[in-house]
């Protein structure tokens, strides 16, 4: 058997729509998270935390905290003299016999601050003041020259709030060192599960990797913030050393609002020049924002996508902040940069009075894959019947008014080491084992169906083990690298395992291995089917032991760099503000395809969390206390089901994008649905709301603003 | 959210709670402990009596089964759930009655657990999502709906989803896609399951496919 995938027409289960395998155990309650791990004997613990934006600490006093009954360890995180610089961040932490004691208890540690200076602002760099630090500007041709001779220059002042990542299932751990004293268990919800043991060990000062194991069977959400053990994987490490009980440290919402994870904002002010037939030939663009105490800003380079263009002028500043630090965001820095860039070309557009779909495709050949986009364009259009529905900025007088818009994105996937083990049992029985972990994209589903078709067996024969340090190594889940990495090395695996099990029972079957094929639960020689042996029989050759074999990622096998087209419909009420999506098109390559379903599924969330950015979700906070105004769910808002229209997901499935190898799919579609739901408000009401989320204030000073130019 | 309602009064209700505070002032630490309260059965109002803070027994009638178990007055019924019964199902995401991950039913109708007290529960028919699958052969017609129309990726909201669509099931059984839109407001998802949950409830409206 050969390595390469299998031709798509000759398939059973790979690129099908195949459910997720876990689907029963999490829509019944019994799969277990990190958050539901009970021990016995188990403790709690909660923090007590700082209220400031930026405080130096005075005194802590936790006697009160220390004399409950009930608490078992208090340990003092920021002693006399420690400077905080975030809200929220961690003063002390306090280990009890039950949630509700430990609640109690970090409520009486006495904490007394001396409240310093801080800055909270991210949108002006004037008013961040010192905080804000200007880059250097970059300058490619003869921007100044070009814009002189442009046939219209617009001008885009545009941005986008800092969000969170607001996992369902917070960020935490419990940890239990063994009676023993020399090994421990923990459970994380994490995006990265291999080599987890030997972190928990080292912070417990406990054994090591050997005689540690960390497990993530199911996790509640990470989208780019669960890499690292955190703070709170390590106290909840030291606790259960130094308490000899299980200790579990699951962060209140507040603190996972504040503390674990967000997407920098950006702004811009932006100029862009073109031809009269459509060419962009200039652009100028001024971008700050912020990515916290670090500083940062959602921009690395701009234009996006649009990256050729022959002159331009750049500049970057970035501003510290006294917020949460950013931490990678599903597609770091491109959903920011693709409003950014897609609003000042469609600005561009209705500045010329031209279609902003055709003027995109007429700036195609400054990107890396113009025929991508051009397939990928034109099927979105006619997906949302852009044609029929395209009217031009301004020409509305009702109070609700409709709006379309598109945008391109780019990513570039490729696949992480990865490690998977096949075992064939003598009595047909298959086991895939991979040190991977499935954020509920389907990684499990995804390993099951490569081993099913490789070995021609039904879905149900497949038993995936994933999870578990214990397993054969396997990257982190970031940068979409995934399920290039896992399929890739299951694959191999399989076709290893296949190989070796066709070399035994080749006398049985005409002697040549090489012509030997398993399908339909079946192995036979390919030119005599009617001699097959069923899959069950022929493993009996495999002798007493099982057949082991481990693949590796494998570059044939997988790909990277993918494009992908977004169209928006709205309906923007001028009177309340008020915008509603009616309806998302979402075109994605991502070359082969494992699972239909499950890739169709993360590309409909991916326009969800899209329209969440947009229309309701950002950090907010108080620039007199420093602190985060929303931290919580009432107030941090994420759409409802009411909230996300019509989603249509058309997946490229020409034997071209096929034939390209896997490539992951986590990060690109979650790219541009911000920017072309600003890009339709921009069509429907004939002014550019200055911010996402595109709440109704910020619709309404949009009109206003208008009225008044 | 036309399927939420408040639980109705089962004896312990928060008004009765707070004027329970009121007399509290003056029983500080005693501990003053009424059973009868503790049980579930009906008070009068103006004889408010104190339980508490010292675990009291409680009895909840959870999936079909009694089980008295002592708790703390303040222990929520979704912290009951989790942390003393290991039903796990449920599950505490924004802890304040916005996101509904939390969702059971009483009496039939969907709740957030994390705001109803587990004495406030008693007297009442409590169905988990757990519940829900034992009492199907493992897997009730919403549950696999959810699992066929892929309503559900890391799954963290999903057991609250369940809960919250079979309540609606239940009180609109021919609900068309506006109704469910409108009916299930009361729940968030993170990763954007709404199109397969919308779909699974239709589905299971149809009686499943």
């Amino acid at each position: 058997m050969e390595l390469a995938w299998p031709d798509p027409k000759d398939t059973t289960v790979l690129g099908k729509r195949i459910v997720r395998l876990d689907g029963p155990d999490k829509a019944t309650g019994r799969a277990k998270y990190t958050y539901d791990t009970n021990r016995p004997r188990m403790l709690w613990a909660k923090y007590t935390t700082c209220p400031h934006g930026h405080a130096r600490v005075k005194s802590v006093d936790a006697d009160a905290a220390q004399k409950m009954a009930g608490v078992v360890a208090v340990e003092v995180l920021a002693p006399a003299g420690a400077e905080l610089n975030v809200a929220f961040a961690e003063v002390a932490i306090v280990a009890a016999e039950s949630e509700e004691i430990a609640r109690e208890a970090v409520r009486r540690i006495k904490v007394e601050f001396e409240v310093l200076p801080h800055n909270v602002v991210d949108d002006d760099p004037q008013a961040a003041g010192a905080s804000a630090r200007p880059g250097r500007a970059n300058v490619q041709g003869d921007p100044d020259a070009a814009f002189k001779e442009a046939a219209a220059v617009s001008e885009t002042e545009v941005g986008c709030s800092i969000i969170t990542h607001c996992c369902m299932e917070p960020h935490g751990s419990a940890v239990e060192v063994a009676a023993d004293g020399k090994s421990l268990t923990a459970w994380c919800s994490t995006q990265a599960i291999s080599g987890k043991n030997g972190r928990f060990a080292n912070e417990a000062g406990i054994g090591d990797a050997s005689t540690s194991v960390a497990i993530c069977q199911h996790m509640g959400g990470g989208f780019g913030s669960k890499f690292d053990i955190d703070t709170w994987g390590q106290w909840a490490a030291k606790l259960s050393a130094r308490t000899k009980r299980p200790v579990k440290v699951m962060l209140e919402r507040d603190m996972e609002l504040a503390l674990a994870g967000s997407r920098p904002s950006a702004f811009a002010r932006m100029r862009v020049g073109c031809k009269e037939d459509g060419t962009v030939t200039a652009w100028e663009s001024e971008a700050w924002g912020s990515g916290g105490t670090g500083g940062g800003v959602g921009v690395r380079e701009l234009p996006y996508v649009f990256g050729n263009v022959p002159n331009k002028r750049t500049r970057t500043t970035p501003i510290t902040t006294n917020t949460g630090d950013q931490r990678a965001w599903r597609a770091p820095n491109h959903p920011q940069m693709a409003l950014l860039t897609m609003a000042a070309m469609s600005d561009c557009a209705a500045e010329l009075g031209m279609d902003e779909l055709e003027f995109f495709k007429k700036n195609l050949g400054y990107t890396q894959r113009a025929k991508v986009y051009e397939e990928e364009l034109n099927l979105a259009a006619e997906l949302i019947d852009w044609k029929k529905k395209w009217m031009p900025r301004g020409d509305q007088a009702d109070v609700v008014r409709r709006g379309l818009g598109c945008s391109i994105h780019t990513w570039g996937g490729g696949g992480h080491d990865s490690n998977v083990q096949c075992t064939i049992h003598p009595d047909g029985a298959v086991e895939i084992a991979c040190g991977t972990q499935d954020l509920g994209v389907g990684t499990r589903t995804a390993l099951a169906i490569v081993a099913a078709e490789t070995l021609g067996l039904p879905l149900e024969k497949v038993k995936v083990s994933i999870g578990d340090s214990r397993l054969p190594p396997s990257g982190g889940s970031g940068g979409s690298t995934t399920i290039g990495g896992i399929s890739s090395a299951a694959r191999d695996a399989c076709v290893q395992a296949a190989n070796a099990l066709f070399e035994k029972v080749a006398p049985e079957l005409g002697g040549d291995a090489k012509k030997l094929v398993a399908k339909g639960g079946k192995v036979y020689a390919a030119d005599n089917e009617a001699k097959a042996i069923p899959w069950d029989v022929a493993c009996r050759s495999v002798g007493a032991q099982p057949l082991v074999t481990t693949g590796k990622q494998q570059r044939a096998l997988m790909q990277q760099g993918v494009g992908g087209a977004q169209a928006a419909e709205v309906e923007v009420d001028v009177e309340t503000g008020i915008v509603r999506v009616l309806k998302l098109v979402a075109v994605q390559d991502c070359g082969r395809i494992i699972d239909l379903l499950t890739a169709e599924s993360q590309v409909r969330g991916a326009l969800i969390m899209g329209v969440c950015s947009a229309l309701y979700e950002e950090r907010i906070m108080d620039p007199v206390t420093g602190t985060l105004l929303n931290p919580d769910m009432e107030f941090y808002k994420l759409a409802g089901i009411a909230d996300v229209g019509e989603l249509v997901v058309k997946m490229m499935e020409t034997p071209e994008h096929l034939g390209r190898g896997v490539i992951g799919l986590g990060e690109p579609p979650v790219i541009s649905p911000m920017a072309a739901i600003s890009n339709a408000v921009a069509n429907a009401i004939g002014a550019r709301v200055a911010r996402c989320p595109m709440t109704p204030d910020r619709v309404l000073a949009a009109l206003h603003k208008k009225k008044g130019a | 959210m036309s399927n939420r309602q408040e639980p109705a009064p089962s004896g312990f209700t928060r008004r009765s709670f707070l004027q329970g505070m009121g007399a509290g002032a003056l029983a500080a630490g005693t501990g003053v402990l009424a059973p009868k309260i503790a049980n579930g059965a009906p008070q009068d109002a103006a004889k408010p009596a104190l339980c508490g803070p010292d675990p009291v027994p409680v009895t909840l009638e959870l999936n079909g089964k009694k089980v008295t178990l002592p708790l703390e007055p303040r222990v929520t019924l979704l912290d009951a759930l989790r942390n003393h019964l290991d039903l796990t199902g449920a599950k505490k995401v924004c802890d304040r009655a916005t996101c509904g991950a939390c969702t059971v039913l009483l009496d039939g109708k969907a709740v957030y657990a994390c705001t109803v007290l587990a004495i406030e529960a008693q007297g009442r028919k409590i169905e988990t999502v757990e519940g829900l699958a034992e009492a199907n052969q493992g897997i009730a017609t919403m549950q696999r709906c959810f699992v066929e129309n892929d309503a559900q990726q890391c799954g963290f909201c999903t057991p609250g989803f369940v809960m919250a669509c079979e309540s609606f099931r239940r009180s609109h059984p021919k609900a068309a896609r506006d109704e469910v839109l409108q009916g299930l407001g009361g729940n968030l998802c993170r990763c954007g399951t709404y199109h397969g949950v919308t779909q699974a409830v239709l589905d299971a409206i149809a009686g499943g496919k």
